[in-house]
């Protein structure tokens, strides 16, 4: 036995941090120092391991790390201090969590003794993100470190992931006070088991029921990328030849050029994946969690389907619309063992139904699929943007969006092949996600082409990272949509509030190439047309620095369709004068 | 609906936070929450009186399964249980009152736990109905304070709660 395995390192609570971070694979840690956190630090000063990314402001470290989830599916990093860098990182852990994204947060605590005192910089940071996070807990000794990280990540990224604060009194990181290090292999929790595999009795239910469909629809979810699923979820589509419809947090999960993508659903659904949904008789919902952006009014949902629900977590199947046949278990293994009984099953599909359900179908696509308004206004059209990036960027690129009618358009008209490569705040929709998500995965992927796509309301939100992209010389393209209005709110004040338009203006914009220039990145204003494709190459082609595309857009086009307030998923606006 | 969970947790401090936050958070309803180390010290039992239509309580349910540090979860009132409650109500009992109150006391079984000359403090256990009925019992008499417990049960039989 070699001396390292009889007698284990000393290290100090700070240095276990930073080892047990490296022992799990860590790289990167996103974070911002302060006083609870200085000695944690200092360690990492001391070593080379591990590489700390100082951001400009603590919620920017979280969506950097929480891209980085979201592009490679391994759990993000962030460290920052107790108090105001803590709650500066609240928002970013509610991002996380609404979109079931593995993250570790640790997050720096007063000494122990002090807390529960008021002391300076103490803020009980358990009990603020206790409904943001999936997990959370604190230090009480400093030999139970390397057993909690293992913990946290093993939470963070087994079954539903999500975000995990361990909270760190700063007396556990004394830098003189050295404990045996050991980095557990693996971890069990008696009261913490996710599912492994689906039920198979209930998974051959599904596929009687799946292959009795006369008008069927596959509606898949952000769960489809979470549990790496796009390869079987494609494979059961292709077997079946049923249509195929994606959330926002799905878009990739199924090739977005393929025929049987029918495209996005739900409020700013296509018109077809919206009728289709509507009309159907059988519904497989696949790691997709009904929510209200997408059914509608609950009581008018898809009046004559069942519903066929994988799902993970038991709790997001029946909660807003009743289940017909639950599965409870991970994508992955289902869909898998969905394919090896259909290949063995003696019964088929409906040819001859199917056959009319596509007529069907592609009679909506024809109708009103995927267009927009090409008036004669000499306005670029925002639409017309997203079309073009997709083209020079051949569909290829990690798009990387705010929030706002931007991240519509990005959504409904850049074509994903591949999953992980848009990286959107689905369910709490945070303005300020899109720049700090595209560094994240930008400095993971360097040779990659990152867009963030965003709007000059979204991008104030944390243009303060320019710095920070400046620093760690981070080469992504920044697509300002600028429009000159919070353009998500302006269309909800012309649609409900007869154009009112209160605060949705934003006045007093910088001249953000010239802003861009001043961080040392490049900076270009796009006011025509004719010359985006080209400026946009142009932009691309910068591989050693950041470019501010700053492109003016219609501010009078908004975003359809728009499914009517209270309706079935089918009532849908789908121009300023055309409703279905 | 009525219906009783009782919750394994692991015995750990901010585990209950979490439950009640639960609660807080999803709108569901607390009518009584009693919670103690069991046998085994390093598990809590919980015992939660809530109502909801069986949408609510299957949501309620799978959520509490969802907490890390829940270890199981049942609906008492799914089957035959027992369920008993603790009260103690401190009465004014001065004069001709004493006997009376006394009299209603023996009647509920209850037994008197501390006697002043002015007070008498007494234990009652049951279930909510009996307890209400206690209480019903002694609207004659200046009722001081009240505390109880909240419920707390068991399946009838063979079937149990454990690991
Ligand atoms: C301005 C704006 C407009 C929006 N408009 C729309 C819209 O038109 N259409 C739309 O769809 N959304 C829209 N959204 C997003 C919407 O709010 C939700 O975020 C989104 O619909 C949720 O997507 P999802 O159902 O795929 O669930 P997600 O939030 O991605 O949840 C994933 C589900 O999969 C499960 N899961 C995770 N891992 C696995 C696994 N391994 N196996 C099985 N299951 C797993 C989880 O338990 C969860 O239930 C909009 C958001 C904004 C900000
Ligand atoms: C932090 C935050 N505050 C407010 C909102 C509400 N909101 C949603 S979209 C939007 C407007 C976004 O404006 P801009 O970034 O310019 O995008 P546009 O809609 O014009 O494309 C607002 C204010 C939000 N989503 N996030
Ligand atoms: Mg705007």
């Amino acid at each position: 036995m070699s001396k390292s395995q009889t007698q284990p390192e000393m290290l100090s609570g700070g240095e276990m941090l930073c080892r047990a971070l490296h022992d799990e694979g860590v790289e990167y840690v996103y974070g911002y120092p302060g006083g609870s956190v200085l000695h944690i630090y200092d360690a990492l000063h001391q070593q080379t391991q591990i590489k700390h990314i100082l951001v400009r402001h603590e919620q920017a470290a979280t969506h950097m790390a929480d891209a980085y989830a979201r592009a490679s599916g391994r759990a993000g990093v962030v460290l920052v201090t107790s108090g105001p860098g803590a709650t500066n990182a609240v928002t970013g852990i509610a991002t996380a969590y609404m979109d079931s994204i593995p993250m570790v947060v640790i997050t720096g605590q007063v000494m122990s003794h002090l807390i529960g005192g008021d002391a300076f910089q103490e803020t009980d940071m358990v009990g603020i993100s206790r409904p943001v996070v999936k997990h959370n807990m604190v230090i009480k000794d400093p030999r139970d470190i390397p057993e909690a990280i293992k913990k946290a990540f093993y939470i963070a990224e087994s079954g539903r992931p999500g975000p995990v604060v361990v909270d760190v009194p700063k007396d556990m990181t004394m830098p003189n006070e050295k404990f045996p290090y050991h980095y557990p292999e693996r971890i069990k929790m008696r009261s913490y088991n996710p599912v492994k595999k689906g039920h198979s009795g209930q998974i051959r239910k599904a596929v009687n029921l799946l292959l009795q469909a006369k008008k069927p629809v596959i509606y898949a979810g952000g769960g489809v990328i979470l549990g790496k699923a796009s390869g079987e979820l494609t494979q059961l589509a292709k077997l079946l030849n049923y249509p195929v419809t994606n959330t926002l947090m799905g878009l990739g999960g199924y090739p977005g050029t393929d025929n049987q993508f029918i495209g996005m659903l739900g409020m700013h659904g296509t018109y077809e994946s919206n009728m289709a949904m509507h009309n159907a008789d059988v519904i497989l919902a696949v790691g997709a969690r009904l929510d209200d952006r997408v059914t509608n009014n609950v009581s008018k949902f898809c009046p004559n389907a069942k519903l066929i629900h994988i799902d993970i977590d038991p709790s997001s199947i029946s909660k807003n619309i009743p289940a017909d046949i639950p599965i409870v278990g991970p994508v992955k293994s289902v869909l898998g063992e969905m394919l090896e009984q259909i290949e063995q099953s003696s019964q088929s599909v409906d040819d001859a139904a199917l056959d009319r359900w596509w007529t069907q179908i592609n009679e909506w696509r024809e109708r009103h699929g995927g267009r927009y308004r090409k008036d004669d206004s000499k306005m670029m059209k925002p639409q017309f943007v997203i079309e073009t990036l997709c083209k020079v960027t051949e569909g290829d690129a990690f798009v990387c969006s705010d929030v706002g009618q931007h991240q519509m358009f990005a959504a409904q008209y850049y074509k994903f092949n591949k999953p992980n490569r848009w990286i959107n705040s689905g369910g709490l929709g945070t303005m300020g996600f899109g720049l700090p998500a595209a560094m994240g995965v930008q400095l993971n992927y360097p040779d990659a082409d990152v867009v963030c796509v965003t709007g000059e309301g979204s991008i104030q939100m944390n243009i303060q990272e320019l710095s920070t992209c400046r620093q760690y010389g981070l080469p992504v393209k920044i697509l300002c949509l600028n429009n000159g209005y919070l353009g998500m709110v302006r269309q909800w004040q012309d649609m409900n509030y007869e154009s009112r338009y209160s605060h949705s203006y934003l006045d007093s914009l910088p001249d953000f190439a010239k802003l861009a220039e001043s961080y040392g990145h490049v900076g270009i204003v796009v006011e025509h047309a004719e010359e985006l494709e080209d400026k946009l190459k142009e932009a691309l082609a910068i591989k050693d620095k950041a470019v501010f595309i700053d492109v003016r857009i219609d501010p009078e086009e908004h975003v359809y369709p728009m499914q009517v307030p209270n309706g079935s998923m089918c009532d849908m606006f789908l121009s300023k004068t055309e409703r279905t | 609906m009525r219906h009783i969970l009782s919750v394994l947790m692991e015995n750990e401090s901010g585990a209950l936070a979490r439950l009640v936050g639960l609660f807080a958070q999803r709108g569901y309803n607390i009518d009584s929450l009693n919670v103690a180390p069991t046998d085994d010290v390093t598990l809590s039992r919980l015992t939660l009186v809530t109502r909801g239509d069986d949408q609510i309580i299957e949501q309620i349910t799978k959520q509490l399964n969802k907490l890390v540090e829940v270890v199981k979860v049942v609906d008492l009132t799914e089957g035959a249980h027992v369920e008993r409650g603790l009260m103690m109500v401190k009465v004014r009992a001065a004069g001709a009152q004493r006997e009376e109150i006394k009299r209603s006391a023996d009647i509920f079984r209850a037994q008197i736990i501390d006697v002043t000359p002015t007070t008498y403090t007494i234990m009652v256990t049951g279930d909510e109905e009996k307890l209400a009925a206690f209480l019903e019992a002694l609207s004659g008499a200046t009722i001081m304070e009240v505390a109880r417990t909240g419920v707390s049960g068991v399946a009838r039989g063979e079937k149990v709660l454990s690991l």
